[in-house]
């Protein structure tokens, strides 16, 4: 196995093994690159470019760039954040989504990165298209009003549960997710314990009859914004890293 | 009718949120009717069609910025129906009460203090500059004070049932996803007697402004009429669930006690084309003896008795004013809204001292049911939820009667009333348009222009001769 190397993020060295993506690594330090198709279960895709860098000033998707010794990767910066926004925004233009009757608010990971990002007013003309609602399935639902068109289920299906329940169909502003028998959800072999049921990161794959159940202030986002839990990863390093005298942090790393 | 002569209401005019209010003279030049073009929520079906029903709840809220919390607890109750509950647990059941009296509170303390006390405390006819929120806070300032602060106080009773102020989650079909919290219970126990204390004198002044005005108020904007409200099936008031009881203009039963999901048997709602908005009517009665009030008027004219002791004993006194029969007068809405607020901030109060209030037995399930109704009091009145729901979970159809569309008829009686009594030729006056601003509010119509914080209602009148020829149009705008 050949050695781990060193590269920097915003100026911060980033232990990486060869072959580890620059999101991987920068997750393993504590660092969180925005992203949305990405998910660690599954294999990247490096659809939505939320998770735009810059590696030696060369954008690129950090969830497909493998990290590279000595790199010099730009990402928490003014013009990345404003590129970044700028797609979220598009994705809430091209699609419908009314957040405040949606039960994934809140636990929604398009709202919660456009808190973050600190998108207020929408900038883009919205596109109003109509999309259609899938409810012939008697235990999930796919409302594509509110797809982006990430993948997560695509990937899931095939690669976790073994099946080909979703792909898509269309291209450009046509582009859809479809089901593999080209029909209604119910004539496939989706099953309610599908990895790919709960994997999407917004509110277009759901559990029927689940809706506003958890209550506000218990939702996912309800506490801490998106990619808080990455960087108290990284906490939680330096708070043990303090208690350890310095240098153990990067032995957590160094062991695996 | 040609159609130069037809009226046409610009949705513009609507979407501004203005009351748009006409006058049709008859060939003598007497007035012979006035109607008032409200709001309605057009297009609502589409919207929710083929959305998942326990969506609605939630979606329902975006129709009405006045009343999300009504629009939330009565789809909340027709999804009940949907997912075959007809009894919630008991905490369910009082989280959502008290959700409900706490909506209540702050929408009929914000009427009350923004939008009526300034007409009662410095009379109709007072310059419109001063007679506004700002000019009460001027001139009494701990009212104006206690007005926020129970607003504020409902506001918060919403808050720990529902999760947020507007737009909350907190009911669900089945039941409710939280209770209170000891921490939210005992803060908001802490603050009962205060709030009681302002409700109370609150029914004071609005009992004292209609006895010491009574004279006028039995002329102004008065007539007789039906009244619908829910009830208990022995008779006592109740804002959230009950059975349909309709009372005559002396006070004889019409509709005794019908199961709320009965309505479509008993009520018709009339199109005509002039309105945006259907016209209810009790079906045996016709649509021209059928038409009724709703509201707090209307519930002290169907119940027999107040649960909670305060407000009984203010309902008490009201009944005697108004001679112990349905009362007539538009302007005796404000004292019974403040009967209302009592009411709730006592029934908010018991609530708040029952253990079921931090339960944690949310839910409950059973066999789904192709349709359902919901009926709540809302503070403006009755309200209708009504859905079909598909086999694949989704919404077929919906029909909603909201309480402006119930009280259509009245206000229209109440404009032409005052109309009556204030319109001399075709001049527009200050005076008309002061006198038809304040029978209207007496309604607190779902108008967005009965929003305006400042309490001065954008508003159009348009005087028409019998052919429908606009003589003079008056407008003032907010
Ligand atoms: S349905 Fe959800 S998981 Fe699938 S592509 Fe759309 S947004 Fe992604
Ligand atoms: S997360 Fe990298 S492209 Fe979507």
């Amino acid at each position: 196995m050949s050695e781990s190397f060193t590269f920097y993020i915003d100026g911060v060295p980033v232990e990486a093994a060869p072959g580890m993506t620059i999101l991987d690594a920068a997750q393993a330090a504590g660092i969180w690159i925005p992203r949305l198709c990405w998910h660690e279960e599954l294999e990247p895709f490096g659809g939505c470019r939320v998770c735009t860098v810059k590696m030696n000033g060369r954008s690129c998707a950090a969830c497909t760039q493998p990290a590279e010794p000595e790199s010099v990767v730009e990402n928490d910066s003014v013009a990345l954040r404003e590129w970044r926004k700028a797609l979220v925004e598009l994705l809430f233009a091209e699609g419908n989504h009314f957040c405040m009757a949606c039960e994934k608010s809140g636990s929604c990971e398009l709202q919660a990165l456009a808190y973050r990002l600190g998108i207020a007013a929408p900038r883009f003309e919205h596109r109003w298209q109509a999309r259609e609602v899938d409810a012939s399935h008697a235990d999930v639902l796919i409302d594509r009003n509110r797809c982006i068109l990430c993948a997560r289920c695509v990937r899931a299906s095939r690669d976790l549960d073994g099946k080909n329940v979703f792909g898509f169909t269309g291209r450009g502003p046509e582009r859809r997710v479809a089901v593999n028998s080209d029909a209604r959800l119910r004539d496939t072999d989706l099953d309610v314990s599908d990895r790919a049921v709960d994997i999407c990161p917004v509110g277009a794959i759901i559990r029927k009859g689940v809706g506003f159940t958890v209550p506000i202030g218990a939702r996912r986002y309800d506490g801490a914004p998106i990619g808080s839990d990455v960087e108290s990863a990284n906490d939680e390093l330096e708070s043990a890293n303090e208690h350890t005298e310095g240098g153990a942090a990067a032995t957590v790393r160094q062991e695996e | 009718m040609s159609t130069t002569r037809r009226v046409v209401i610009e949705p513009l005019t609507r979407v501004e949120g203005h009351g748009k209010v006409t006058i049709r003279l008859d060939s003598a030049g007497e007035v012979e009717s006035a109607r008032l073009h409200v709001v309605e929520f057009r297009g609502f079906e589409r919207f929710i069609q083929g959305r998942p029903y326990w969506e609605m709840p939630v979606a329902v809220q975006r129709l009405c910025g006045i009343c999300p919390v009504s629009h939330h607890l009565a789809a909340a109750k027709a999804m009940d129906g949907i997912v075959g509950v007809d009894e919630l647990t008991p905490t369910a059941e009082k989280v959502r009460r008290l959700m409900h009296y706490g909506q209540i509170f702050q929408s009929h303390a914000l009427h009350f203090f923004h939008l009526s006390s300034p007409d009662l405390l410095f009379g109709f006819d007072s310059d419109p500059a001063t007679r506004n929120v700002i000019g009460v806070a001027g001139a009494f300032p701990e009212l104006a004070r206690q007005g926020i602060l129970m607003r504020k106080y409902g506001q918060e009773v919403i808050q720990a049932t529902a999760g947020k102020k507007v737009h909350g989650t907190g009911a669900i079909p089945g039941g409710v996803n939280r209770s209170l919290t000891s921490a939210e219970r005992v803060e908001l126990a802490a603050d009962i007697p205060r709030q009681k204390r302002w409700a109370a004198e609150a029914v004071a002044i609005a009992r004292d402004y209609t006895l010491e005005n009574l004279a006028f108020a039995t002329e102004f904007a008065a007539f007789p009429s039906n009244h619908l409200g829910l009830v208990r099936p022995d008779g006592t008031f109740d804002l959230y669930d009950g059975v349909l009881r309709a009372v005559d203009e002396s006070g004889e039963k019409i509709l005794n006690d019908v199961e709320a999901g009965r309505y479509a048997d008993v009520l018709v709602e009339e199109v005509r084309p002039w309105s945006y908005m259907k016209f209810p009517f009790l079906r045996e009665l016709g649509p021209h003896k059928g038409w009724y009030r709703v509201g707090p008027l209307a519930r002290l004219a169907v119940c027999e008795r107040i649960a909670t002791p305060e407000a009984e004993a203010a309902r008490v006194q009201f009944d005697e004013a108004m001679g112990g029969r349905p009362g007539t007068m538009s302007l005796a809405y404000h004292w019974a809204r403040m009967i209302e607020t009592l009411s709730a901030i006592e029934e908010i109060e018991q609530l708040l001292d029952d253990p079921d209030i931090e339960g944690d037995d949310l839910v409950r399930k059973g066999e789904r049911r192709p349709e359902s109704v919901g009926v709540i009091e809302a503070p403006r009145g009755t309200l209708f939820h009504h859905y079909v729901v598909a086999d694949d979970d989704t919404v077929m159809r919906a029909n909603l009667i909201v309480s402006t569309t119930s009280n259509n008829e009245p206000m229209n009686r109440a404009v032409e009333s005052v109309a009556k009594k204030f319109l001399t030729g075709t001049e527009i006056t200050e005076g008309l348009l002061n006198h038809v601003e304040v029978a209207i509010r007496a309604y607190d119509p779902c108008l967005s222009c009965a929003t305006h914080a400042l309490g001065k209602m954008p508003l159009v009148i348009e005087i028409q001769d019998a052919g429908g020829r606009t003589l003079a149009e008056g407008k003032r705008n907010s």
